[in-house]
């Protein structure tokens, strides 16, 4: 039997890093670019899976371009040419609207337009449910598989496979147009794209669910979401504000967690382990998201995350600043979470008494009846006032409403160092 | 580009308008008017429906004949008190028409439900 012939590429496992790598940084182009041609989700997502297992072949052979995103979409694009010309594609009765000519002769790989904005604009479009468009953009923008999907929601992949099946069919049925907003809507769309990325990013930082408290896959595609948004809006205000949140929380990363791994509240991290680099970086950022004149909800956010990244202690952070940030949020966008923190924070700023009564004021908003942080706030504020008995309950009310067992952990040993007093 | 046509479905606090005067419910109509001329080009069809006190439910029951019943289909406090059938190109254009359109009541009490037609 001869031998094989010594591969003349650069080899399997080389052409599989490129290819993985192609997969992380081109998927929504190369998808977006391709749905120019098929006007069809399905169908340009099958093209374009095509296009990545026929680039593990041909990049291990004939070398890997130099141009990885404009090969992979010459490829899918004449996958889609050749199968619409076969009619082997049945057309939907309602395929997707483009404001523009589709494509119909093969790519030349040359000046593809970047039509990324579109692909994001549509999967986070307001008339989609929040949850279908964190899944939708997993799926199409970060290219994940419904099973990746489904892990990141924590459901199960028939579940998953159901939700993105009903969002692309509501996206035909209602026709959502695949097209960059008029600049009329523009900011309120942005806002709608801005909520699925820091959803996503939420759900990392904070993970409801499971046996880890963070979620750094979810971080990490966040946060390549806000950068990508980043390149594609340089100029947007907002657009600086979430990715400014997203760094300046996310700094706080190798501080939140003790050494039994268990949550370290704010006041208590070392900020020495804080990422300086990023909060640097996040600071930047939060001064352009300002420049907008208001700021909006997201540049405040950041802001708020900025005072608290620039204290050097818990002591020393500039409460009344926040305060202030706080008012301006809660005229912009209010939501009771950012009234109860805005009590806490007048809390700090203006001592226990005043944060009492700030809470007060709160105590009627049934949206926050069910929520256990008003009830550790006012817990918080009553022990450090000396009402251990009345703090006791308050701390035993939060612990009505959380499920969650290292927050029950938490509560409990409160609870007991009240009692032994 | 090929149109499609969607369903426009108001929905308001019944009570609320019940309770108006005839000068509040001038105001609305009027509005309405300016809304049509503005939206000429677009609307299919239009209807003001009469108060939910006034619908009658008619169900098959079972055997072979039917139930008749007083009242409207779902008893909530806001209730359909009219609709437009429009045409337009896609559901942002239809976003756009809803907006537009004016409300009775106070703010959030009222909502537009937008609905594609086949």
């Amino acid at each position: 039997m001869p031998a094989d012939p010594p591969p003349r590429g650069p080899g399997k496992a080389a052409a599989a890093r490129a290819v993985a790598e192609a997969h992380r940084g081109e998927w929504a182009f190369v998808l977006a670019a391709t749905v120019r041609v098929t006007r069809d989700l399905d169908l340009a997502e099958e093209c374009v899976q095509d296009a990545y297992a026929k680039a593990l072949v041909a990049w291990a052979s004939g070398g890997i371009p130099a141009r990885p995103g404009a090969w992979l979409t010459t490829a899918a694009r004449n996958r889609a040419v050749d199968v619409i010309r076969r009619n082997a594609f049945i057309r939907t009765a309602l395929p997707l609207l483009a404001d523009d000519e589709p494509v119909t002769g093969p790519a030349d790989g040359q000046d593809i337009p970047d039509e990324r904005l579109r692909l994001i604009f549509t999967c986070c479009h307001p008339a989609l449910a929040p949850q279908d468009r964190v899944a939708l953009t997993l799926r199409l923008v970060c290219g994940l598989t419904t099973a990746e999907t489904a892990r990141a929601f924590l459901v199960g992949e028939t579940a998953m496979a159901a939700r993105i099946t009903r969002a692309k069919k509501k996206i035909t049925a209602a026709r959502i147009p695949y097209r960059i907003p008029d600049s009329e809507d523009l900011p309120e769309r942005v806002d709608a794209v801005l909520t699925v990325v820091d959803l996503l990013f939420t759900t990392g930082h904070v993970a409801p669910d499971g046996p880890e408290l963070l979620r750094t896959d979810l971080i990490a595609r966040a946060a390549g979401l806000a950068a990508m948004l980043g390149d594609l809006l340089p100029g947007d205000a907002e657009v600086a504000g979430l990715r400014a949140l997203i760094l300046l929380t996310d700094a706080r990363r190798a501080a939140r967690l003790d050494t039994a791994g268990a949550p370290v509240l704010l006041a208590d991290q070392d900020r020495g382990r804080w990422d300086r680099a990023a909060i640097a970086e996040g600071l930047v950022l939060v001064r352009r998201a300002l420049r907008r004149r208001p700021p909006g909800p997201f540049g405040l956010r950041a802001a708020i995350a900025a005072v608290h990244a620039e204290a050097p202690t818990w002591e020393e952070t500039d409460w009344q600043e926040i305060v202030g940030l706080y008012d301006l949020l809660l005229r912009r966008r209010p939501t009771p979470v950012a009234a109860l923190n805005r009590a806490v924070a007048v809390g700090f700023a203006h001592g226990p008494m005043a944060g009492l009564a700030a809470l007060d004021a709160l105590a009627h908003d049934p949206r926050l009846a069910a929520y256990p942080y008003a009830s550790v706030a006012r817990g918080e504020f009553l022990d450090r006032l000396g009402r251990a008995a009345e703090a006791g309950t308050a701390y035993r009310e939060a612990l009505l409403h959380t499920a969650n067992a290292v927050e029950r952990e938490f509560l409990l040993d409160r609870i007991a160092q009240i009692e032994l007093r | 580009m090929a149109m499609a046509r969607y369903l426009l479905l108001i929905h308001d606090r019944e009570a609320d308008y019940e309770a108006a005067d005839d000068t509040a419910r001038r105001a609305l109509d009027v509005a309405h008017d300016a809304f049509s001329r503005e939206h000429k080009d677009v609307i299919v069809a239009s209807e003001h429906l009469k108060p939910t006190s006034t619908a009658t439910v008619v169900r098959e029951d079972g055997a072979g004949g039917h139930l008749v019943t007083d009242g409207p289909y779902a008893e909530t406090k806001e209730a359909l008190g009219g609709y437009y059938i429009i045409e337009v190109s896609d559901l942002d254009a239809a976003l756009a028409v809803a907006k537009r359109l004016p409300f009775f009541g106070r703010t959030g009490d009222a909502a537009v439900e937008v609905r594609p037609l086949f």
